[in-house]
């Protein structure tokens, strides 16, 4: 069952060029290390000021900011490169977790928000869907991935042809999902941008809506398109 | 309590009487030379109106009499008791008749009113004051004042006529009367002095060092507390004054601090279980993986498992800090207006998928739409929580395990009401004990999750001015989310 492959079918996912701007070497060291293993290029500078003199000579497909910097902070090193007109996604990182800093970062020109500790396969799922050479999806009206079709106008969702009938919760996770096709998507993104909400369940609710949206999708067709990332997350992948 | 004097004026009671009996002090001086002045002015005019009557009476009989009228008229009134003082002398000033022994010198010499009081000394006073001052025995009988005066003489005052003759006439008034008043007053000034210095420690002594003693017992009392023992109280006498206020309030204060104090001691035990029993397990892990030999497989798989571990390890640290916030009362969260109604559909259909494969009906009533001041993401976590509970302590029930979620305005309050139908919490104690940290209930000691689900709704609750209250549901547990409804918008 070889559906077409539409250009909008899997996001970019080739390497990235990256500035982490991060003060403690250690921890940027290691995210130097860590992209590279995921095939990015990283660079890094351990201040305010340099990151902000890299950033605006370089050309970067995502940077990652740490809100606490020596000599100048991350919030106004993202806001004077976004007066620059920088459109560079950013993802902040930040020890401080409270919902309000979180509206703080993005108010000041951040793309996505990620408190410390973080695991690093989280920052990495966040930092390929923030990759501005993904592709601006929201425009488009349908999504397709293999022979998995959702028209977002409609809200119909069909596979192999054949109607699913699919919750509005479901359906907006499925949206999500095919949106970031190709990319991996972690249970905290999903409830951040499904749901709405930043806390940790107890329980991980996120998985049983995910095996139920699972079941609609795969049931009765014969390859799987919804796959588990171990240890990070959930993928939607085509062909 | 001995206290030496700087210590006594260091207290504000000394010095506050001190202050007062200065004012009032200066007042009284103020008053009595005023009083003193006016009065001795009056005086003195009305001994010159007294003169003035005189001379004119004397001038009627001089015109009607001459000179020997005058003379005998001078001597009929200078023999009264108590006279006003009388003298004439001839042209070279020798006293030919009155009752005027000697006088100053140069007081006849000038007509008119004497400008300044002048000494005198009237007949027979000198005997009498020499034979006094020779009899060293005699007792000091009579006004000391009247005596010492005596000694140099009266002051008068007086008025100088020279007669057509150049005989020289004169009429004066003692002035021992006004003088008198000026002691009297100024004795009564002294006497008011010192009743006033009295009093000052009179009221020092009874107001200002009870009121001493009572800021003495409150410092006592707070440096106990600062010396570490947190359940020591300031007195209340019960009078209801400003000291009982004041001590009220600090004790609320500082039963705020205990119960702050607590929650940290009891978080800081907490934390040393509950975090070092995981990182324990954590290191052990890794140390056992290291010693053997493995496989590959083995040690992803160890590493698998570190990784969860820290993750949870992660999220129970977040709920401890998140708690501490919320608690103390310095969290950042703003607020705003949250439907409760479209909170309880999110939770009910986040948790709908878990609490079926759980086997659990999860039904939830709630109006259209209620909204109140809050923040969202805290009361969604919290129900979420409790909801998170419910369905786990359901699946032991006795019918078909079923949680229900209510929401509704009751009184004053809105309730926002969980209810399981499993074993629920028998015991009192154990249900007002279940919100507290890290508390889990023997049964469900073999539950997943950190023990701080309730605790955290709890700290919401606080947050956002309610009531976290655990109920018997009969079988079962209700858990009620009390929120003010001042807050609503």
């Amino acid at each position: 069952m070889a559906a077409p492959q539409t250009s909008n079918e899997i996001a970019y996912n080739g390497p990235m060029k990256i500035l982490v701007m991060e003060d403690d070497r250690e921890a940027a060291d290691y995210l130097q290390k860590a992209f590279a293993e995921a095939g990015h290029t990283a660079h890094v500078a351990g201040d305010g000021e340099t990151g902000f003199a890299l950033a605006d000579a370089g050309d970067y497909d995502v940077m990652v900011i740490d809100r606490l910097m020596p000599r100048r902070d991350g919030l106004s090193v993202i806001a004077a490169l976004r007066s620059r007109g920088n459109t560079t996604p950013v993802l902040i990182l930040s020890a401080l977790g409270e919902v309000d800093d979180r509206v703080t970062g993005l108010r000041a020109g951040g793309d996505d928000y990620l408190t410390k500790p973080y695991a690093f396969s989280e920052l990495l799922a966040r930092v390929e869907v923030l990759n501005r050479r993904a592709g601006a999806r929201e425009s488009e009206t349908v999504y397709r991935v293999g022979d998995l079709e959702l028209d977002r106008l409609s809200h119909s969702v069909k596979r192999a042809g054949r109607e699913i009938t699919l919750q509005p919760r479901e359906f907006r996770l499925l949206e999500y999902l095919m949106r970031h096709a190709g990319q991996v998507v972690t249970r905290t993104m999903l409830l951040e941008n499904v749901w709405d909400y930043h806390f940790d369940p107890q329980t991980n609710v996120i998985d049983v809506h995910v095996s139920r949206l699972r079941g609609k999708i795969e049931k009765g067709f014969d390859k799987p398109i919804l796959h588990t990332i171990r240890g990070a997350g959930y993928m939607l992948k085509g062909g | 309590m001995a206290l030496s004097l700087p210590a006594i004026m260091r207290t504000t009671a000394a010095r506050l009487s001190a202050l007062y009996f200065l004012l009032f002090a200066l007042c009284a001086v103020l008053l009595v030379f005023y009083m003193t002045s006016l009065s001795a002015s009056m005086l003195t005019t009305q001994t010159k109106d007294t003169i003035n009557d005189e001379i004119l009476g004397l001038g009627r009989a001089y015109q009607n009499g001459g000179l020997p009228l005058l003379v005998r008229v001078v001597e009929g009134r200078s023999r009264q008791p108590g006279a006003n003082l009388y003298l004439i002398a001839d042209a070279n000033g020798q006293i030919l008749t009155g009752n005027v022994q000697s006088l100053e010198p140069g007081v006849i010499e000038t007509e008119g009113w004497t400008t300044e009081p002048f000494s005198y000394q009237r007949f027979g006073e000198g005997e009498l004051d020499r034979l006094r001052s020779g009899d060293q025995t005699a007792p000091q009988a009579g006004g000391g004042g009247a005596q010492s005066e005596g000694e140099k003489g009266h002051n008068a005052i007086a008025l100088v006529l020279r007669l057509p003759n150049q005989m020289i006439l004169l009429v004066g008034r003692d002035l021992g009367e006004p003088e008198r008043f000026r002691a009297v007053i100024r004795r009564s000034l002294t006497l008011a002095l010192g009743m006033m210095g009295l009093g000052g420690i009179l009221i020092w002594f009874f107001v200002g060092r009870a009121a001493l003693k009572r800021i003495d017992s409150v410092s006592d009392a707070s440096r106990r507390i600062m010396g570490g023992d947190l359940s020591g109280r300031l007195p209340v006498t019960g009078a209801g004054d400003e000291f009982d206020r004041l001590s009220e309030n600090l004790n609320s204060m500082l039963a705020r601090i205990a119960m702050l104090n607590e929650g940290l001691k009891q978080v800081s035990d907490n934390i040393a279980h509950d975090l070092k029993t995981p990182l324990t397990r954590l290191r052990n892990r890794a140390e056992a993986t290291l010693a053997g030999r493995h496989k590959t497989q083995d040690y992803r798989q160890a590493l698998e498992g570190t990784i969860t571990e820290s993750d949870q390890l992660i999220k129970t640290f977040n709920a401890i800090l998140m708690i501490s916030r919320l608690e103390a009362g310095y969290s950042s969260e703003q607020t705003g207006p949250v439907d409760l109604a479209a909170t309880v559909s999110d939770v009910v259909e986040l948790y709908e998928p878990v609490a079926e494969e759980a086997g659990v009906t999860l039904e939830a009533t709630a109006p259209a739409a209620f909204t109140i001041n809050g923040n969202r993401e805290l009361i969604g976590q919290a129900l979420s929580n409790i909801v998170d509970n419910a369905i786990k302590y359901s699946t032991d029930a006795a019918e078909t395990p079923k949680v229900r979620v209510a929401l509704e305005r009751a009184g004053s309050e809105i309730k926002l009401t969980v209810t399981d139908n499993g074993h629920g919490i028998p015991d009192n104690a154990d249900r007002a004990r279940a919100t507290e940290r890290f508390v889990r209930l023997e049964k469900s000691r073999s539950q997943p999750g950190s023990g701080l689900g309730l605790s955290l709704a709890k700290a919401i609750m606080t947050f956002h001015n309610g009531r976290l209250d655990l109920l018997p549901a009969n079988p079962g547990l209700s858990v009620v989310m009390s929120f003010p409804l001042r807050e609503t918008h």
